[in-house]
């Protein structure tokens, strides 16, 4: 069931911009396991809307089935949410996001939702460019029906069931780059610092950015010999760059030395920063972002960050050169042709 | 040898090759039979294939008005080598055989009871025309030429249709004209008073236009406002959504931007088709999908979900032979149970049963008042023959005081008004429908979590049984109320006394009138019908047939479909219901009902109507 939050509120709670504390963006409480790396996640996307003044009600939460498609019932509870089938995820958010263009789309989903049943809609929505933040909370198995291995799980990984997973393991973050996406990053739920402006920069995104989240398992998956550990995780991290998103019409008082940062600016005018970490991450690059992945992989480095983006991009409504205002808007006058232009169409079949 | 021999009632079938241009040519005779106001009815028989397999093309040509087929030909142009003898064969003794003679007819062909009529078509049209790829086409133009001599057509009509269609490429035209002079001339020299068919012009046709029902549901889409539609594309629902956005083009692009104000996407299967509808609809757009019966088998799932989480969804299901992928290309009324209970768990949907072009035009704008006044999806039940070919059909009209119902939406206003909390999944109005919000509605009001898992009356999650229950129960007296609000059946009551009925839907409508009329006309045995036009059934449904001893279920499938849903869902001891079916694929005959009613009276001890025809029955 579920339990909502006591309704207290601090009297001097921090506000942000738009009048909300970050209690505004809370949900309901979590029923998932303690210490479960999706309410980490959970908590970074709250953190992430709270500091970008988010109208809560402004957002639509859209999810699949399976532990991390829960979550959006923990977070953002002004807003409405839409937990629907397994897998389907990409296609209910690509209608609300036909319907009304104007709102804010978060698209929460896991590993065994988006890389094996629903592989296929994860793909065409890459490919449309849906306006829509993707964040899979991926933890190499299958929680709610205890702990099978996913297709993200690594070869050789050994979860709780004590067998090695057989099977080579998809990585989304390339198959998203591959797919056409055009904001692709990559975080760990036990880094909230580098997580929230991964979030924040997809919410300023035109286009779908798809945030692959390694978020363990504590109760199937975060044995010693897992590769969706806790421990393996901290330990094989390697982030591309740190990076600040600077929102639009913010002042940028930081100052970055010359030749040490990359600037990209984002479709609503707000800016990442990157801290270059090396020289030759060009994260504006397709293929290099590819290969990168491929080489830290091969030096047994899981690479997170922001690993590449396009911000001109078109999104989907823009490609099939929809009105500007939100269909579900229009009324008979704007949408029903009347009687005479009938009695003309009537003609035309005699 | 007794010819054939009838003014404005006859069937004509033409035997072509597929992907041979053939369908515009037969097209163009089916128009100006329907020109000269006789009541027409165009059936193409198609294959699974974009060349070369066998294709039927067969005009019913009635003045009576009988819309459906009749069952056997009485001319057959037969300019399919494949075919020739087979189509020889089936012609009706008495009958014409049209065939292209520039090469002789083997030893095959002796039949003394038929009027051979041959037109050189391939060498007129060599010695014509130079150009390979016309030569085809008009080849086929030849032939409509000189069956309009053979049947005594007005020449003119055809050379107005050809001006018509061509009449921004003159240069095109020309050509055409020039094959149908040809072909006249040619049978007026060889043939000058061969065929006892002819045409007279008659005014049986009013206002009534020529028109497929694919292309009426996709206006019904527009005029209802739908805005979103997710496809997939699947014969032989592709038309529908095809003229949808054909119209869209036309009446939804804004003059200032070039946008458009419509949203239609091609979706990966059918499963994402549906939940592009699913979310637009739960966002508050009028959407849409349409598909025929493998699609539907694939939205399976989340048909449960929008029937349990209660959001609006209209699906135009074109039916075809099944099962699995079937005849693709042929037509059926099969799906009526995987459609009225799709999904798994408890589900039950409305479904709405159009006959004819205007009501598939009327029955997708109102599945949209439908769907959102009862939250719940609504399935419009076409078929391959309504669908995809021409029909005769009263003309489209739209009463531009109409609004759409929107049904229980509440705005910020509304919400700011309510007295009682607010609850998603609360019956305050006691006929089973809740009001819903659109998300981004209000600041702090009337947010909701939308989940397939069972919920409380606030939307909370619980696995509560008594709750779960109740929830299950409320949407019973939702499905109440839908049997309020469907279109009523069309029931027509010839003889108050008469124990007889049948009961039938859809295209199955226009063949079944006519043989019932035939035994009408016999003077000894009314029968009594009812035509059904939606599911849930209204009580008028049930009591029509307890008036009467025997009734006939008239469909087009193998398992008695609509008969089982009649039993499971008006209590009708099955013993009282007849079956006729018909599942060969092709759209039901009027011989075959004659037929099939005739064995039940013969059974029971009566005499045979006059005017069986013969053919398929």
């Amino acid at each position: 069931m579920s339990i909502d939050r006591p309704v207290f509120r601090h009297p001097q709670a921090a506000q942000n911009s738009a009048g909300y504390t970050r209690r505004d963006y809370e949900g309901a409480i979590s029923t998932l396991c303690a210490g479960c790396g999706h309410d980490s996640a959970t908590n970074a996307i709250i953190q992430a809307c709270f500091e970008l003044s988010i109208e809560p009600h402004r957002v639509a939460k859209m999810s699949g089935i399976g532990c991390s498609s829960k979550t959006p019932a923990y977070l953002l509870g002004r807003s409405h949410g839409f937990n629907s089938v397994h897998g389907r995820m990409p296609s209910v958010a690509t209608g609300a996001n036909m319907a009304n263009r104007e709102l804010l789309y978060i698209g929460i989903s896991g590993d065994g939702d988006t890389a094996s049943i629903g592989m296929g809609q994860f793909a065409h929505a890459l490919r449309r460019n849906l306006n829509l933040n993707y964040i899979c909370m991926n933890n190499g198995c299958y929680g709610l029906t205890k702990g099978q291995d996913s297709a993200t799980a690594d070869r050789g990984s050994v979860g709780k069931k004590g067998v090695a997973n057989p099977y080579s393991s998809i990585d989304l973050c390339e198959l998203a780059i591959e797919l056409g996406a055009s904001y692709v990053a990559r975080g760990f739920s036990g880094d909230k610092q580098q997580l929230v402006p991964l979030i924040k920069g997809a919410f300023a995104h035109s286009g779908l950015a798809f945030i692959d989240v390694i978020s363990p398992c504590v109760t199937f998956n975060n044995t010693a010999t897992s590769t969706k550990s806790y421990e393996y995780v901290r330990e094989h991290i390697e982030a591309t760059n740190t990076f600040d998103f600077i929102p639009l019409q913010q002042e940028i008082l930081a100052h970055y030395p010359e030749g040490t940062s990359q600037e990209v600016v984002m479709h609503d005018g707000s800016i990442i920063h990157l801290h270059k970490a090396e020289a030759g991450r060009d994260i504006t690059s397709r293929r290099r972002a590819v290969d990168t992945l491929e080489e830290e992989k091969a030096r047994g480095r899981l690479l997170t960050g922001l690993l590449y983006v396009n911000p001109d991009i078109m999104e989907t409504h823009d490609i099939i050169n929809s009105t500007l205002r939100p269909l579900n808007s229009l009324t008979e006058a704007d949408l029903c042709p009347g009687n005479t232009a009938l009695q003309q169409i009537n003609a035309g079949f005699r | 040898m007794n010819k054939i021999e009838r003014i404005n009632d006859f069937v004509v079938r033409f035997a072509n090759v597929n992907g041979s241009g053939s369908a515009s040519a037969n097209n163009l005779f089916a128009k100006a039979i329907f020109r000269l106001g006789i009541p027409v009815s165009p059936k193409n028989i198609f294959p699974s294939n974009i060349q070369g397999l066998p294709t039927w093309y067969e005009v019913r040509v009635s003045e009576h008005g009988y819309l459906g087929r009749r069952g056997g030909f009485d001319l057959v142009v037969a300019v399919n080598g494949q075919t020739l003898l087979q189509d020889y064969r089936e012609l009706k003794p008495g009958g014409y055989f049209v065939y292209d003679s520039t090469r002789e007819l083997s030893a095959d062909f002796q039949r003394t009871d038929i009027t051979a009529i041959g037109i050189p078509l391939t060498q007129l049209c060599n010695d014509a025309f130079q150009n390979p790829k016309l030569r085809q086409l008009l080849k086929n133009i030849i032939y409509v030429g000189s069956l309009a001599f053979l049947i005594d057509m007005d020449f003119a009509l055809l050379t107005d249709a050809i001006e018509r269609q061509f009449a921004k490429k003159p240069k095109l035209g020309e050509p055409n004209i020039k094959a149908l002079e040809i072909g006249y001339a040619y049978a007026r020299e060889h043939y000058p008073d061969a065929c006892k068919l002819s045409v007279r012009k008659i005014d049986k046709l009013g206002d009534a236009i020529l028109m497929d029902g694919n292309s009426a549901c996709g206006l019904g889409a527009i005029y209802a406002g739908a805005t979103v539609a997710g496809w997939y594309p699947i014969t032989p629902s592709t038309s529908v959504v095809e003229a949808f956005e054909k119209y869209a083009h036309m009446f939804r692009t804004e003059k200032d931007t070039g946008r458009r104000k419509v949203a239609i996407l091609q979706a990966e299967d059918e499963l994402a088709a549906l939940g592009i509808v699913i979310g637009a609809s739960w966002n508050g757009a009028r959407a849409f999908t349409a598909t025929s019966g493998p699609g539907i088998s694939l939205m399976s799932e989340f048909f449960g979900l929008a029937y349990f989480a209660e959001i609006p969804a209209v699906v135009v299901n074109v039916q075809r032979t099944g099962p699995s992928t079937g005849m693709p290309t042929r037509t059926q009324q099969a799906d009526l149970i995987s459609c009225a209970y799709a999904s798994h768990g408890d589900t039950r949907h409305v479904l709405l049963f159009p006959c004819d072009p205007r009501e598939c035009f009327e029955m997708t704008a109102d599945a949209f008042d439908l769907a959102e006044r009862l939250q719940t999806p609504v399935i419009v039940m076409s078929d391959l023959d309504l669908g995809m070919n021409d029909h005769v059909s009263p003309p489209l009209h739209w009463d531009d005081g109409r609004r759409y119902d929107r049904g229980k939406v509440l705005s910020a206003e509304d919400l700011d008004n309510l007295q009682e909390k607010w609850g998603r999944y609360l019956d305050v109005d006691g006929d089973g429908i809740c009001s819903r919000t659109y998300p981004g509605t209000h600041p702090t009001k009337g947010a909701y979590f939308t989940r397939g898992t069972s919920h409380n009356e606030y939307s909370a999650y619980t696995e509560e049984s008594p709750v779960y229950q109740a929830n299950m129960e409320r949407l019973l007296v939702k499905w109440q109320t839908a049997r309020t609000l469907v279109p009523p059946p069309h029931c027509k009551i010839r003889d108050p006394e008469s124990r007889i009925g049948a009961v039938f839907f859809g295209t199955t409508t226009h063949a079944a009138y006519e043989a019932i009329s035939r035994f009408s006309r016999q003077g000894e045995r009314k029968i009594n019908s009812l035509r059904v036009r939606a599911f849930p059934f209204q009580d008028e449904v049930a009591e029509f047939i307890h008036r009467h001893e025997t009734v006939f279920v008239i469909e087009q499938n193998r398992d008695s479909q609509l008969r089982t849903l009649l039993i499971n869902e008006c209590d009708i001891p099955p013993q009282k219901l007849q079956s006729i079916l018909n599942f060969d694929g092709l759209p039901i005959t009027a011989d075959f009902i004659t037929a099939k009613m005739q064995a039940c009276f013969d059974r029971q001890g009566s005499s045979r109507p006059a005017d069986i025809e013969g053919g398929n029955a």
